[in-house]
């Protein structure tokens, strides 16, 4: 048997045995596919404690809203998140990827996860792919040398900054925090700054929008505020619902009866010596 | 044209009170010619789980070989059959190892997990996984699909209503897309029975 029929799991990376067909399929006229981008305003920023990151929650297929609520706040190590903007499919995969490295690392080394122990994981990645996997990346957390925040590019490069924000809607939340950040903000201080930040992405830039979540990390401690602020509940529900009252036609029902889940329990004496 | 518009397709997944419905249309086409009108885009990974395949159909049918067979490799292993959870991601991962080169379909998953609570899930063509608490949508009909079912749709629906409400939804959204349709398929499994359905729609 060859070994293209059989299906082992490859040794882990990508596998490039579709491509020849698909760019056949191109040449004869065929656009390809767009992927699930997440458009997004994702935020970071160093307050006294430590540091919050921010994101929206709009996930976009083209022009049309794919999921109202999804979560772009990905978690790496207990003290560090990451979130992610660009392609949905290569941010949710390097940061799971290097989430499961990390974790490997600490077993290793028995110490907690440093921020630049990730951030050095992903540009590392990123760069080798040169750009293709389409990830922009806010990654902060607080580690034994105190809090830390960088932005990750799709090429690999990196900056570290006291407050950052990545996406579409980078530039509207970027006007907040130059108008509005100073050094040594309270964690309450902090979360607003975040939220009105991420708000005037969404109500701004159109690949952002739905709800704020909000991440607080601090030495020994992280709160996950997931959904923190609904400014945009929906508000056209119908009381009364749909009522049908023309039944769609059915041609044919097959209905299949599950056997019910039998519970074996071992009845018996024990072994006598 | 798209790529994802050469066979045309429709997959609707909705979930219920202790139940879920994944329907889908019923055509299988060359760009414009009709080619089938029987076309099986949903199907059973194991009782209480079910995937619909959207897209290129040759695709369809390949992925959903390779997913049957891994997922009975991993009964073979485990014994047991695996959660909708733990399919989601074994799909996902086998999306996004051809990230450069995809499968060019969009599976939609629907399934009842621990106790019995449905789960349903999409994701694009390289893995991105889209979860969600009411309903997920894929296809050349998906456009009209999100509208329908965002009207359509009320929490905890019962097997009954459920049904009702996402067959109104699958056949009026492909009534609007000229590359799906010809019927429609509905499955809607309880903890107790699955419930197949053909309906009958506007053969155009």
């Amino acid at each position: 048997m060859s070994q293209s029929a059989v299906d082992v799991p490859p040794k882990g990376g990508f596998s490039f045995d579709l491509c020849k067909r698909n760019d056949m399929l191109i040449q004869k006229g065929l656009k390809a596919p767009s992927f699930l981008k997440t458009g997004t305003t994702i935020v970071g920023l160093i307050f006294k404690d430590g540091v919050i990151l921010g994101a929206d929650t709009r996930a976009t297929e083209g022009p049309i809203v794919a999921d109202k609520n999804c979560e772009k706040i990905h978690y790496m190590a207990p003290n560090i998140y990451c979130c992610g903007a660009g392609t949905a499919a290569d941010t949710e995969a390097v940061t799971d990827m290097v989430s499961s490295q990390l974790r490997l690392h600490r077993y290793q080394t028995g110490r907690d996860s440093r921020v630049i122990t990730g951030l050095t994981l992903l540009k590392k990645h990123l760069f080798s792919y040169q750009g293709h996997v389409s990830a922009a990346l806010v990654l902060g957390g607080v580690d034994i040398t105190g809090p830390h925040l960088h932005t990750i590019y799709p090429h690999g490069s990196t900056d570290t900054l006291p407050f950052a924000t990545m996406g579409s809607g980078s530039l509207a939340a970027m006007s907040v925090f130059e108008a509005k950040y100073k050094e040594g903000l309270t964690r309450d201080e902090g979360i607003k700054l975040v939220a009105e930040a991420i708000c005037s992405g969404i109500f701004n830039d159109l690949g952002s929008g739905s709800n704020v979540d909000i991440c607080v990390i601090t030495k020994g401690n992280k709160e996950y505020l997931r959904n923190y602020m609904e400014p945009n509940p929906r508000t056209y529900v119908s009381s009364k619902g749909y009522s049908f009252s023309k039944k769609t036609e059915v041609l044919l029902t097959k209905i299949t009866p599950l056997m019910e889940r039998v519970e074996i329990t071992e009845v018996g004496e024990a072994m006598e010596e | 044209m798209s790529i994802f518009e050469y066979n045309g397709s429709a997959v609707v997944a909705m979930v219920g009170k202790n139940c879920f419905a994944i329907a889908s249309d019923r055509r299988l086409g060359v760009q414009l010619q009709t080619i089938a009108t029987d076309f099986k885009r949903i199907s059973k990974i194991h009782d209480h789980l079910f995937i619909g395949l959207s897209g290129l159909a040759t695709d369809v049918q390949t992925l959903y070989q390779r997913l049957v067979f891994r997922h009975k490799l991993y009964q073979l292993r485990e014994e047991r059959d695996m959660k909708p959870e733990t399919f989601a991601s074994l799909v996902s991962a086998i999306l996004y190892e051809k990230r450069f080169g995809p499968y060019l379909c969009q599976p939609v998953i629907a399934g009842l997990g621990d106790d019995n609570k449905p789960f349903i899930c999409t994701m694009d063509s390289i893995g991105a996984k889209e979860l969600a608490k009411d309903f997920v949508v894929s296809g050349t009909a998906s456009e009209s699909l999100y509208g329908a079912c965002e009207a359509m749709f009320k929490p905890d629906m019962e097997a009954e209503e459920l049904f009702e409400t996402i067959s109104q939804a699958l056949l009026s959204s492909v009534d609007r897309d000229c590359l799906s349709g010809w019927g429609g398929h509905v499955y809607v499994v309880t903890p107790n029975e699955i419930k197949e359905r053909i309906l009958k729609g506007r053969m155009d």
